[in-house]
């Protein structure tokens, strides 16, 4: 967003008294509220665990391996991101929009193992929404991570899909580096997630 | 420096069709206007929705109105006053005076600022179409599970209610986010954050409020959307779910919110005293701490909302001491106010008086507050007329006071003239009077055993003569509306025309024009102090004299600022998104439509200034 | 410009005036019957002592913070050619003095506060009185497992005994809440909240929902009787007393239509019909009033109720089942006679 009053003709109108960047500072913000929103869903999951009257139980149903790979998929894919800001920032345009292709490319796959998992849960295992508070708490907070991780892949694509059109170049350094910041959020709400579902007892 | 036709503030520098100039326009100043014309009007819908319920209440057994309409009236009563009227005029201050009190020339992301009202407007009505549709709301303005599942609430209104919330949580959240950047990053040179405005100060801490718990509303909404439409089970105790985690959900947010609802009330009589009193806040930097404080420690005493549902003597003790703690930095300030009055020369003016009416009635509501912190005394009080009579002392003796007090003091600064002073006076009068004749008799009501949320009573109960005079008090206060409503219109005709500084103020925004010109400061001031206009006008009484008067702005110098263009955007993605959220209780095919197309406008609104034209910044 | 002194004199007059209306407002607030600041048991007492000491505190509070307020008002209004006033910032010492002063108050509130709090919720003895309390869409079911007794809307309990009132509710969330005897605890789903108190004095006590619970929450009542203790070892024997077999044609008319209608799938009657849906009828007729406290157990009342219980208390859950004119009656009959 380059629309701005500017307050000083002489320096970038999107920089501000604190020295960051507005954009970068809004999504830092906006982060932090959607802290605020995973830790109710964490909160709920928490609250609710073990109360189910019915239904099969966590340990029924989880594939851990599965998991645990989907979660190294998220984490490598932070990794690419990173490259992918370097790419930008030295003017390898082409490498950039390599590596962020990389990125969406491991998000769609956690995606994809994701609709997997629930599919097989709802269709072999007998546990949807409905059957159980287990049922409803994990589809929920799993299901808006997966949301927010899907949003974070279109995300990327319309930035490769600008590079290669010659659209994206080292001037957008700070657009591409809120993406980035969305994705590691993305990935660090994983990592608990995964931690307080999956593997703590 | 143009001229402007005195109702019309900052006009758009091209001529456009005038409709299409306000769906379009990204101004914070028009923003404002919207925001504080729309408030207004759903002030009026609440007040009457307030004065039909106290007609049926007037006597015992009445039948005015049903059950079913009562439960309705309070439901979009409360909701319409929290959601509808007070946040957004409190919206209309932040979005009008911050960026002038900074002196910045717009927010940060200014079409989000126009988002964030379109948002907020489609979300009001609605919200309000179930009125239109027969099934209004009747669950309450805090819904609580789990008289709000399917099973007991069948219709649609829980929905509107529901998706209503959720969009205008939205339209908040997204306000949070441009105003914590732009009073972050866009202060003038030289205005440290202490040199900040205390109305700034207050402000910001009601954007951190605003970001980080409407969160916890989002999430119990969410939840209870997917109990409504997808049949989890939430708040479904035959399965073990916990209708009180709706509860702690709720006041997670809820408390909060209420800090969200006087802070910038607050922010404004610490504006207002100092001008009136023609010397500077007493303590500004306790002020603002104590501000912070409360924002900060406003997270941790929720659950004395919930006193009465049995959360055990351990849990009950713990969030009366924070809810006592809490009472301090709250409580001092008035004392900070009246000291700031202490040795000043006061100038009665209708600004001073909303904001004296402030400062006691706020106090009347905050010691029966403190009443309340105790949860043995709150269990005698809590769900009755008692804790009524609290919380309208706090938003309406506090809150609305200080946005009238505001909505006077800052008046001619948006359209150049001086609201009438004699009709101000009466406005003040009418509504203290009024005011205190419908609430103070509901202290009484409380104690003697009349609960809240009835839509009649028996008339052997003793309710019958103090439930009659709150109701002579509600047309008093109506008659106060209609006062300022004349006043408004008197003043647009025939106003009395002002100039830049009509109270001899403080703050930067007093240095411009009334109206400001679009770009506000033609030439970006530097601040040396935190009533830095005074010191310009004065000097500090400590030997420097006043600033010498500056150069005066070159055409050259107007040509060269930029502002940001119009964009359509901002309303079509609003559209967009009821769309989408209403489409729930509609059809799948109208939630993908929705959807596609708020996908499609996202897209477009970040690429709308993607490669902007050359000499226009990254 | 000094205000002239008629003008302080009216102000005087009318801050009197509003004080002195004030205090006979408060007056007032003694004998209703459904006051809270007339408490009649241990924990409404326990409650009205903590009450008083905020209130006086708070008292003190409000007119020394408001007539200072008006004080500076009058004080140092503006007055014709008046310089610019001395821009003083603060007092560091006088802030600190009254943010401490202030939290001392609070302490010399909190302390108590936190004693009556662990006081009031402390476990019943083992001698008193179990009364399982279910609120239900809108009214109040009362039993006595002890006793064996099951009955609605109208609580009897003994002077002087404590009593445990468990909470419990099926349906959605209800208050329980007798003002005259102390403070109210919600009645949630799924969870047993408890309630002790004693009363300690005899005499009739009204009690009604305080959450909001949906249509008829306003309706939502019921009456406490407390006894002298042989007066409710009476009334406990004659509701364990079989129900009442009336001689009274019509009533027994009423009795067969009962038996036949659709009555027994919710009600209970002992020996006659189980429902567990609506209210324990074994002995209504020994209750003074009916539909949760709204109206006086009058065979007119009852035969309207019968005849049509939404047009009565809207959104009723106990279904029109067509009942006119005599049948109405002989129900009405039939159920005033189960004393």
């Amino acid at each position: 967003m380059s629309e701005h009053a500017t307050t000083h003709a002489a320096h970038d109108p999107n920089l501000g008294n604190t020295g960051l960047d507005h954009r970068k500072m809004g999504m830092w913000i906006f982060l932090g509220s959607d802290c605020m929103f995973f830790g109710s869903l964490i909160g709920t999951y928490l609250a609710y665990k073990g109360k189910s009257l019915s239904g099969p139980t966590p340990y029924d149903v989880f594939n851990i391996p599965l998991t645990s790979y989907s979660a190294a998929l998220l984490l490598a894919s932070s990794l690419t991101m990173v490259l992918a800001l370097a790419g930008l920032q030295q003017h390898r345009i082409k490498a950039a929009a390599g590596w962020l292709l990389a990125t969406a490319i491991l998000g769609l796959h956690f995606v994809l193992n994701q609709v997997y998992e629930f599919a097989s849960f709802a269709l072999h295992e007998g546990l949807t929404l409905s059957t159980s508070l287990f049922g409803s708490s994990f589809f929920v907070l799993t299901g808006f991570h997966g949301a927010h991780v899907t949003g974070g892949v279109l995300w990327l694509l319309i930035l490769v899909s600008l590079a290669w059109r010659g659209k994206l170049d080292a001037r957008d350094y700070t657009k591409v580096e809120i993406a980035g910041l969305y994705w590691h959020f993305v990935d660090i709400v994983w990592i608990a997630i995964f931690t307080v579902i999956y593997l703590i007892p | 420096m143009a001229t402007h036709a005195a109702f019309m503030p900052g006009a758009e520098t091209e001529r456009q069709n005038v409709l299409w100039s306000w769906l379009t326009t990204v101004d914070h100043k028009r923003i404002g206007i919207l925001y504080g014309s729309s408030a207004f009007i759903f002030f009026l819908v609440g007040g009457i929705e307030a004065l039909i319920m106290r007609v049926q209440l007037a006597r015992p057994d009445n039948t005015v109105v049903g059950a079913q309409t009562f439960n309705e009236l309070f439901t979009m009563h409360g909701t319409t006053m929290v959601f509808l009227a007070i946040m957004p005029m409190s919206a209309a201050f932040f979005n009008y005076m911050i960026p002038l009190m900074i002196g910045a020339r717009d927010v940060a992301f200014p079409r989000l600022n126009a988002l964030s009202y379109w948002i907020f407007i489609l979300g009001a009505l609605f919200l309000n179409a179930s009125w239109l549709l027969g099934v209004a709301p009747d669950g309450g303005w805090f819904g609580y599970a789990n008289l709000s599942s399917a099973q007991f609430s069948p219709t649609h209104s829980i929905d509107f209610w529901m998706l209503g919330l959720q969009i205008l949580g939205i339209s908040s959240m997204l306000a949070g986010f441009n105003f914590i950047v732009t009073i972050l990053n866009m202060r003038a040179p030289g205005m440290t954050l202490m040199r900040m405005p205390v109305f700034i100060w207050m402000s910001l801490v009601t954007q951190f409020l605003l970001v980080l718990a409407f969160p916890a509303i989002t999430v119990a909404l969410i939840l209870l959307m997917f109990d409504r439409f997808f049949g989890t089970l939430f708040y479904v105790p035959a399965a073990g779910g916990d209708p009180l985690l709706w509860q702690h959900l709720f006041w997670i947010f809820g408390h909060p919110e209420v800090y969200i609802l006087i802070l910038p009330a607050m922010g404004i009589v610490s504006e207002v005293l100092p001008t009136f009193a023609r010397k500077p806040l007493f303590g500004a930097p306790v002020v603002i701490y104590s501000g912070i404080m409360i924002g900060f420690f406003g997270f941790g005493v929720w659950s004395h909302h919930m006193f009465s549902v049995g959360l055990g003597p351990v849990a009950d003790s713990a969030f009366s001491i924070s809810t006592m703690l809490i009472a301090v930095p709250t409580g001092v300030k008035i004392l900070n106010w009246i000291s700031t009055l202490w040795g000043g020369t006061i100038r009665f003016r209708t600004p001073l008086y909303f904001s004296l009416g402030f400062i006691a009635m706020f106090t009347m509501g905050g010691l029966s507050g403190v009443m309340h912190a105790a949860p043995p005394v709150d269990l005698q009080q809590t769900d009755t007329y008692f804790v009524v009579a609290h919380f309208h002392y706090v938003l309406f003796g506090g809150s609305i006071f200080g946005l009238f007090s505001g909505a006077y003091y800052w008046w001619p600064k948006i359209t150049g003239r001086l609201l009438d002073e004699r009709l101000g006076n009466l406005h003040f009068w009418l509504m203290l009077i009024g005011f205190n004749v419908t609430f103070f008799p509901q202290h009484f009501l409380g104690l003697i055993g009349m609960p809240r949320r009835i839509y009649t009573y028996a008339p052997d109960l003793g309710w019958n003569f103090w439930n009659l005079v709150s109701t002579i008090g509600a047309f008093i206060i109506a008659l106060a509306f209609l006062v300022f409503i004349l006043n408004v219109i008197k003043t647009a005709r025939a106003g009395q025309v002002t100039g830049p500084d009509p109270w001899d103020g403080r703050t930067l925004e007093w240095s411009i024009p009334s109206p400001p010109p679009v770009y506000n400061f033609a030439r970006v001031p530097t601040v040396h102090d935190r009533d830095d206009f005074w010191l310009e006008k004065y000097g500090d009484g400590h030997g420097a004299a006043p600033r010498a008067r500056p150069a005066p702005v070159t055409a050259a110098e107007i040509a060269a600022i930029h502002m940001p263009a119009t964009s359509y955007w901002p309303i079509v993605l609003a559209l967009g998104m009821l769309l989408m959220l209403s489409g729930l209780m509609v059809s799948t095919y109208q939630i993908i439509a929705g959807g596609l197309l708020t996908l499609f406008c996202m897209y477009r609104f970040a690429m709308e200034h993607h490669r902007p034209p050359a000499g226009h910044g990254p | 410009m000094r205000m002239p002194r008629s003008s302080s004199v009216r102000t005087v007059v009318l801050l009197a005036g509003v004080l002195l209306l004030a205090t006979s407002c408060g007056w007032s607030l003694w004998d209703n019957p459904m006051t809270t600041v007339r408490p009649q048991s241990d924990f409404g007492r326990a409650i009205d002592g903590l009450f008083m000491l905020i209130s006086w505190t708070t008292l003190v509070i409000f007119i020394a913070v408001e007539a200072a307020l008006l004080f500076v008002c009058w004080r140092f209004r503006d007055r014709p050619g008046a310089p610019i006033p001395k821009q003083i910032h603060g007092h560091t010492a006088l802030e600190l003095s009254w943010t401490v002063a202030f939290a001392v108050v609070l302490l010399i509130i909190g302390i108590p506060t936190i004693k009556i709090i662990f006081k009031t919720q402390e476990a019943p003895a083992a001698t008193a009185l179990r009364v399982e309390v279910a609120g239900k869409q809108w009214w109040w079911e009362f039993k006595y497992p002890g006793l064996n007794i099951a009955t609605a809307n109208e609580l009897h309990l003994p002077v002087g005994q404590a009593v445990a009132f468990h909470l419990n509710a099926p349906d959605v969330i209800h208050s329980f809440w007798i003002p005259r005897l102390g403070g109210k605890r919600d009645v949630v789903p799924h969870r047993v909240n408890q309630l002790v108190l004693t009363p300690e004095a005899v005499g009739e006590y009204p009690g009604q929902c305080a959450e909001y619970c949906g249509m008829s929450h306003a309706n939502m009542r019921f009456r406490v009787i407390v006894h002298p203790k042989d007066e409710f070892d009476r009334w406990v024997k004659s509701q364990q007393a079989p129900p009442v077999e009336s001689a009274d044609p019509l009533a027994q008319q009423g009795k067969t239509l009962f038996t036949q209608s659709a009555c027994v799938g919710c009600h209970t009657i002992t020996g006659i019909s189980g429902g567990q849906v609506g209210p324990n009828l074994t002995h209504f007729g020994s209750r003074a009033s009916l539909a949760a406290n709204m109206m006086a157990n009058t065979p007119d009342n009852v035969a309207r109720w019968v005849e049509n219980p939404e047009h009565m208390k809207p959104g009723a859950r106990m279904p029109n089942l067509g009942m006119k004119g005599e049948q109405s009656k002989a129900l009405a009959a039939y159920l005033l006679s189960l004393k």
